[in-house]
């Protein structure tokens, strides 16, 4: 491998630390003007008189649009691939401004005016008067009899589901011991540093062209025509650079508004760029989901039945829904073995912010109930938490019996053999005494496992397309989408790679356009490596086929005994026959016969390889003050072959960081009687800052999937699965105290702590 | 409201530009002149993305009101470096895989190069100090760390 495997520096490396790297609000168009949304200070009720006329009067408001004045019809905003099947449709519970609000901050007029400073001033001149309802912030409340439907006619339920495999009671009857126990996960905020923004046009043909920062440029455009009624085909849309995602722009959240209001405004340019406080609220979060766990297990430690049910809470309005926690089901069956598993989901809604992809999709939630569970029976079992886990793992071989999905490679063993080493696991083990004093250390683990894309579950397509310049070097264009994680880098390796060019002859075409580049769901399920990545690696395998027959027109050498190296055709033996560059402008300008090297390819995958990893942590908590600190952390990864080794490393320091924060310091507050946020921004919210980041050690266990277009497989949301399990069980290892609800901050320890008689 | 001319040097250039009152000075450089590599993430101080350097402070440009940089000399990422030349902390971000989004990335290189023109033989205790004020949710922020140390080593070779 000549480019696949190296610590190619990124291909945006340049614009980015020069500042010249362009996200949507950097972007000039004359004439823009800006728009804000009048939001609801309510969480649950209705609009009963709305008055806009002071705001409409004010000097620099171009227009007010109200509920009134937007379509009647819903629309879904999840960034799924649309399903023909109307039975598996994201749910379309949306309008683009709406007098029945379901949590605080809910959309109700916008104002469009000539300056960002106008159109707040005309937001405080807007009366609005509401029928208020108790907010419902918890599953109990919104599925108690007779509470208000948040949406009518769904009893506050968005959907239920279940499996079973196996005989459940005769697995069970087996059991030596059964264990039972609860785990709770918060709602937390993706927090991109870009906050979500977009604008829109009309162009001179009428056709509504919308610029935003998102992960699914082609699948917003679909939602934006659902959303205004109008033929897909009218709407286009432009990512520029993006400003980070992890799930939360894998959502169609302002751009259906800002395409309305254009076409309100007669075509002028209109921007929304949120704001901090309303990102936090108006795009996004991660779901909380109660779970409880059921397990029986031989006095061996062979687990023989599993059993889990989940309740997701969802907010007002469905987003990606129950899709997360289905996810967490189908992770959960894939880990572990058993004779008999049972799965039964409900997803609410309530009265809070929406509940969206991020980053993990409803693993980084199953993962701390489950690897949290498996500890716990481990110690209680007095077996080796290690071997406990080992011993019932899926293998390579194993077939998921609901999705027929087959495991090619697994190198779990693995990553817990080198974790144990990196750790020193068992010489700490060992060399612990009985603790006293009020700091205390222990070490934990955790397990996870996780797919690259959503085959069979949904469509995985990828396009791209590879032009040869005159020069040998190449303009390659995806669909795929670089919001940081580094995709268009290991893009541009794998066409070199596959082309025997060095990286900087392939020119990435990193800006998305829907008239432009070829059609891709986008950047989520961590599958654009494994999806997109082959689609590059069959278009440059093209190009070269056809520089090779070209070659062998122009020497009369047969082209199969040719090949592409350094950008030189070369022959068999390696010897140099004629340099890239020479083929590709003959390929050019040859009177008889040019055709320029073209390639437009579209991979449609059937296959999904799981990939796998695990947590090491050693913590030191403060009985006294009820504070973790971190003292090591490794997190090892079975991601088969890895493409880029800086980048990986770069998508493990960031995922365990974010991790970290979902284990210790992260949650959104929610007032209990008025449903209003409390602590919707960067200083309220605690995300983890260089001072409060421990050392952390990226590993890799490089297994070579068959199926992968380099041996690659899942890379961008896995490192963030496993570290609050890890740490969790690291707690308990330290203190001897479950903690079965996250985060696991000073304040919820601390009372812990005391209520234990530790302190 | 009445405008006011600004006067101050930027990036070593002499500025002058009209500003009304309530104008921060984040929205001066890539409104009006701009230079929009300099980030606006919260806008209340909070994260750190507008960082530039005032009178050779790491300061958030959205909590300065505009006419607070008369006659100050104000630095953005724009100029730092130059044609065809970087500063050594841009190099080390580059070299060692400090970016990811790119979106903090600018306001992480001020705050370094801030810390870095005081002193080129920072701790890690310093360097994380000076960067506490910088969220980044894309690295986890080791390797921008280790990209600063690595910049000081570069500047003391060159002293």
């Amino acid at each position: 491998m000549q480019s696949v495997g190296k610590s190619v520096r990124r291909v945006d490396a340049v614009a980015k630390v020069r500042g010249m790297a362009d996200y949507v609000d950097d972007i000039f168009v004359k004439d823009m003007l800006q728009v804000k949304v009048f939001r609801s200070t309510i969480a649950n009720g209705r609009v009963k008189k709305l008055d806009v006329s002071r705001a409409r009067a004010l000097p620099g408001v171009v227009v007010v649009v109200t509920y009134e004045d937007v379509p009647k019809h819903t629309f879904p905003t999840a960034g799924h691939p649309y399903n023909k099947d109307p039975k598996h449709q994201d749910v379309a519970d949306r309008r683009l401004l709406t007098d029945r609000v379901r949590f605080f901050g809910d959309e109700i007029a916008a104002v469009v005016a000539v300056d960002e400073l106008t159109a707040v001033k005309a937001l405080r001149l807007i009366d609005v008067e509401y029928e208020q309802y108790e907010p419902i912030l918890t599953a109990e409340a919104a599925l108690i009899d007779g509470a208000v439907e948040i949406h009518e006619g769904t009893k506050n339920i968005i959907a239920r589901s279940e499996y079973q495999l196996g005989d459940w009671e005769e697995a069970l009857a087996q059991a030596d011991e059964i264990f039972e126990d609860e785990f709770s996960t918060s709602t937390v905020q993706p927090c991109a540093l870009e906050n979500h923004g977009a604008y829109a046009y009309m162009d001179a043909s009428g056709r509504v062209v919308v610029c935003t920062s998102t992960q699914i440029p082609h699948i917003c455009r679909r939602v934006v025509g659902q959303a205004l009624g109008i033929p897909w085909g009218r709407v286009r849309v432009i990512k520029p650079c993006v400003g980070g995602g992890f799930g939360s722009k894998q959502d169609v959240v302002v751009e259906p508004l800002v395409a309305f209001l254009t076409t309100v405004v007669g075509g002028r340019p209109v921007k929304l760029v949120l704001t901090r406080e309303e990102t936090f609220i108006a795009s996004r979060v991660r779901h909380a989901i109660q779970f409880k766990l059921k397990t029986g297990v031989k006095k061996d430690g062979a687990i023989v039945a599993r059993q889990m049910t989940a309740v997701s809470l969802n907010g007002g309005y469905a987003s990606h829904g129950h899709a997360i926690v289905d996810n967490s089901g189908e992770k959960y069956r894939h880990l572990y073995d058993q004779l008999a598993i049972k799965f039964a989901a409900t997803t609410v809604y309530t009265n809070m912010p929406a509940a969206g992809a991020m980053r993990g999709y409803g693993i980084p939630q199953v993962m701390f109930a489950l690897d949290c569970h498996m500890e716990d029976i481990a110690r209680a079992l007095r077996l080796d938490p290690l071997d406990f886990r080992l011993k019932n793992l899926n293998k390579t071989g194993y077939t998921d019996p609901i999705l027929g999905i087959t495991v090619r490679s697994n190198g779990l063993p693995e990553c817990i053999a080198k974790g144990r080493r990196l750790i020193r696991w068992d010489e700490k083990k060992a060399a612990r005494r009985q603790q006293s004093g009020p700091k205390r250390r222990g070490l934990g683990m955790a397990c996870f496992c996780y797919t690259a894309g959503t085959y069979p579950l949904n469509l995985e397509i990828a396009g791209a397309r590879i032009v040869m310049n005159q020069d040998g070097s190449v303009q390659l264009q995806v669909g795929a989408v670089e919001m940081g994680q580094g995709s268009d880098t290991v893009f541009s390796q794998m066409a070199a790679e596959t082309l025997g060019i060095p990286v900087d002859m392939v020119h990435l075409i990193s800006e998305q356009d829907t008239e432009i580049t070829p059609f891709d769901t986008g950047a989520y399920a961590s599958r654009q490596t494994y999806i997109s990545g082959m689609a590059v690696k069959k278009a440059a395998a093209e190009i070269k086929d056809k520089v090779l027959r070209h070659c062998g027109l122009m020497t009369g050498i047969s082209p199969q005994s040719l090949d592409i190296a350094d950008a030189w055709v070369v022959d068999h033996k390696g010897a140099r026959v004629m340099p890239l560059a020479e083929v590709a402008l003959d390929g050019y300008y040859n009177l008889a016969c040019a055709a320029p090297f073209t390639a437009d390819v579209t991979n449609s995958a059937t296959t999904n390889p799981l990939s796998y990893g695990c947590t090491f942590a050693e913590v030191e908590v403060d009985l006294a003050t009820g504070k973790v600190k971190v003292l090591e952390i490794y997190n090892v990864h079975d991601s088969g072959k890895i493409i880029n080794p800086q980048l990986a490393e770069g998508q493990v320091h960031g995922g365990v960081s974010m991790g970290l924060g979902y284990a210790l310091y992260e949650q959104m507050i929610f007032d209990p009687a008025t449903g209003e946020p409390l602590n919707n921004n960067l200083l309220d919210y605690k995300l983890m800052t260089a001072a409060d980041t421990p050392e952390i050690g990226p590993a890799f266990v490089e297994t070579d999937e068959p199926t992968a277009p380099y041996g690659n497989k899942s890379m961008g949301e896995p490192p963030v699965m496993s570290p609050a399990p890890a740490v969790r069980n690291a707690i308990l290892d330290a203190t001897g105290v479950k903690f079965n609800q996250l985060p696991m901050n000073p304040h919820r320890l601390f009372e812990r702590f005391k209520a234990e008689g530790l302190i | 409201m009445s405008s006011k001319i600004l006067k101050f040097t930027l990036n070593g250039e002499p500025v002058e530009i009209a500003v009304s009152p309530e104008d921060m000075l984040v929205d001066v450089l890539r409104d009006k002149l701009e230079l929009t590599g300099t980030k606006k993430g919260c806008g209340k101080g909070e994260c750190g993305a507008c960082t530039i350097i005032m009178d050779g402070e790491a300061v958030n440009s959205c909590l300065v009101p505009a006419m607070k940089a008369m006659s100050a000399s104000v630095e953005t990422i724009e100029g730092i470096g130059g044609p065809g030349k970087f500063h050594p902390v841009q190099e080390t971000f580059m070299d060692l895989g400090a970016i990811q989004c790119g979106f903090c990335t600018p306001g992480m290189i001020m705050s370094s190069k801030a810390l870095l023109d005081k002193t080129t033989s920072p701790t890690s205790q310093e360097i994380k100090k000076a960067l506490a004020g910088n969220i980044c949710r894309c690295t986890g922020y080791v390797k921008i760390e280790e990209a600063v140390m690595a910049a000081a080593e570069k500047m003391r070779e060159k002293q």
